[in-house]
């Protein structure tokens, strides 16, 4: 009896002890990618305040000697950087706008509506989520600049143009970014299984559909909403390839495509890039930290709804 | 009675189009048009001075006769998919597992862990280009001398290790969602079986993670054959043409090169589909056919 009690005991010490030092190892890892994690932004932030020379200088963990120049060529010496910040933010805002509005109202319909080929149209979509952004690269430009057909359809009466014009023009950017797919497919999952009653006492009391829709519906959706305009901005703000081939023009350039063009006009000036990258990644960070619990769930959300 | 709900059904039929017409105009332009034109281009021959004319299958005999595309873009892209998407799918399952085991601090390293993540991606390969320049801060830490993005044996290593590095942050954050979702009921069970810490592992975790598993390496995959900024900001393609991927290379042929061949590299762009297609479609043959049947 009292051989087993000690066997016991020592099976038990042993789990205790593997579970303690499981727990540990666990936590270094977790920290050691952590600081991982946060290394090339704090490198970042310190060398953004170190003159331009000591790029490569150390100590690189602190801004030794300090100084406030890069910032300054940014804000007033080199004055495209304003622009490239106010375009960024123009873009950004105004696609976020325009898809929260556009994706609800077409996850509102696809959820609550019935009219004809709406599967069908829900089909296409799915499959459109899985199509390569790539395959539609050279067509989505074409229409976005010259055309598909150069000098559009002859008409007899009129040509009718095959093509936006909008090369080197913000609502190039725009236009396409609009309205997404994953954001119509969210916003439907998530009518689907929300309750009916608030609206159909809204329409007893002789409200029309749109009326409930922006009466009603938009305000209890609040939360998605929002998840799907911090993922839209974030996308757009950081947007890198359509930018490029629609953007030509210094002045029209977002904060990325101009990053990327400064670097290779003063490529000596290093310390400058890297407080504008501050500068790119700052209200990112911002909207970040404090709407959070928006960012965790829509990534939820995305895991656990497609699996 | 039957004309006024025959109309109230028309009079629906019309809202209904009228709440999706924004969202479907610019899904009929820039993806069913766009789709059927890039098909057609892809048998034309198309350099935006002259109208596209039609070639058949020139346009993908040339691609599959390109010794760029043969010997480069296409090998390096499949190494890349086959390098990157094991690994920061196993590394963001050890990191959310990790995180799982109610330690302290989660939320302080769930936030940390997604820094990576929403910075954009040319920032951070502008970072990264000067981390790892010929006096950057890595060979100073690690006291080497190798000139990274400059040699081609290892650009595109680089190139792959920080994209593993950003990406793993929302990868672990899916898969965290997915264990927190597990009931803990199965691994009490799995406990008064016997069943230890690395079992439960690979006996209960993996299984009950198989669909968002499938998701994330769905993700990786379709992602990873269309790696573009990167490569633009930090390597360009090179050196002798060490990073160049076929997503680059589509770009370089309808963009960039002086003679500009917007035909072929439509015919290129369908084959990049179709391949991300088998892939796709074998992969979840993959994940699906290996289990014990524990699917959701």
């Amino acid at each position: 009896m009292a051989v087993t009690t000690q066997a016991q005991t020592r099976v038990y010490e042993q789990t205790v002890f593997f579970d303690r030092l499981r727990k540990y190892l666990f936590f270094a890892m977790l920290a050691f990618w952590a600081v991982l994690s946060v290394a090339p932004l704090y490198f970042t932030l310190v060398f953004s305040f170190k003159p331009v020379a000591d790029i490569y200088t150390p100590p690189i963990w602190a801004p030794i000697p300090f100084t406030l120049e890069n910032y300054q060529t940014i804000l007033g010496t080199f004055q495209l950087f304003p622009r490239w910040v106010w375009n960024s933010v123009f873009i950004s805002v105004i696609i976020t706008i325009f898809r929260v509005l556009f994706c609800a109202m077409a996850g509102y319909a696809f959820a609550r509506i019935e009219f004809p080929l709406k599967n069908f149209w829900f089909n296409l979509l799915l499959i459109s989520m899985m199509m390569p952004g790539v395959v539609t690269l050279i067509p989505s430009f074409l229409i976005i600049g010259p055309g598909l057909i150069r000098g559009g359809i002859d008409l007899g009466m009129f040509k009718l143009p095959t093509g936006f014009g909008l090369i080197d023009n913000p609502w190039g950017v725009i236009l396409p970014g609009m309205a997404d797919a994953f954001g119509v497919f969210m916003m439907t999952q998530f009518y689907k299984s929300f309750p009916k009653e608030l609206e159909e006492a809204a329409m007893m009391d002789g409200s029309g559909r749109w009326g409930t829709f922006f009466r009603i519906v938009l305000p209890i959706s609040q939360t998605q909403l929002i998840t799907l305009a911090l993922l839209t901005f974030q996308g757009a703000w950081n947007n890198f390839m359509w930018p490029l081939l629609v953007l030509r023009s210094p002045e029209q350039f977002t904060l990325p495509i101009g990053l990327q063009w400064f670097r290779g006009e003063y490529y000596t000036l290093y310390s400058v890039i890297l407080a504008g990258s501050i500068f790119n990644t700052l209200p990112i960070l911002i909207i970040f930290f404090v709407f959070q619990q928006y960012f965790v769930r829509s990534i939820a959300a995305t895991g656990s709804k497609e699996g | 009675m039957r004309a006024r709900t025959d109309r109230r059904k028309i009079f629906e039929a019309l809202n209904g189009y009228l709440f999706i017409s924004p969202w479907l105009i610019i899904f009929v332009i820039f993806s069913l048009i766009s789709l059927c034109y890039a098909v057609y281009l892809s048998f034309t021959e198309y350099n935006l001075l002259r109208p596209p004319r039609w070639w058949g299958l020139e346009g993908y005999q040339r691609v599959l006769e390109d010794e760029l595309f043969l010997a480069k873009a296409l090998p390096n892209t499949f190494k890349y998919v086959l390098i990157v998407v094991p690994i920061q799918t196993f590394l963001s399952l050890v990191l959310a597992f990790a995180m799982d085991q109610n330690l302290r601090f989660q939320r302080f390293f769930r936030t940390i862990f997604y820094l990576p993540s929403v910075t954009s991606s040319v920032v951070i390969s502008l970072i990264f280009i000067w981390i790892f320049a010929p006096q950057g801060i890595f060979n100073q830490i690690t006291g080497l001398t190798v000139n990274w993005l400059d040699d081609p044996r290892t650009a595109f290593y680089v190139i792959m290790g920080m994209n593993i590095f950003t990406t793993s942050g929302t990868l672990m954050l899916i898969f965290l969602a997915g264990l927190q979702d597990i009931p803990l009921a199965v691994y009490e069970a799995a406990e008064i079986d016997g069943a230890n810490g690395i079992q439960k592992f690979f006996y209960i975790t993996i299984p009950m993670l198989r669909p968002v598993i499938f998701f994330v390496v769905t993700v990786g995959v379709i992602g990873c054959f269309q790696v573009f900024d990167q490569i633009y900001v930090m390597t360009a393609g090179g050196p002798l043409d060490s990073t160049t991927t076929i997503t680059y290379l589509i770009y370089k042929w309808a963009f960039r090169d002086t003679r500009i061949q917007m035909g072929q590299a439509s015919a290129l762009a369908v084959i990049l589909t179709l391949i991300i297609l088998a892939v796709t479609l074998l992969q979840r043959k993959v994940i699906e056919g290996s289990g014990s049947g524990a699917e959701r």
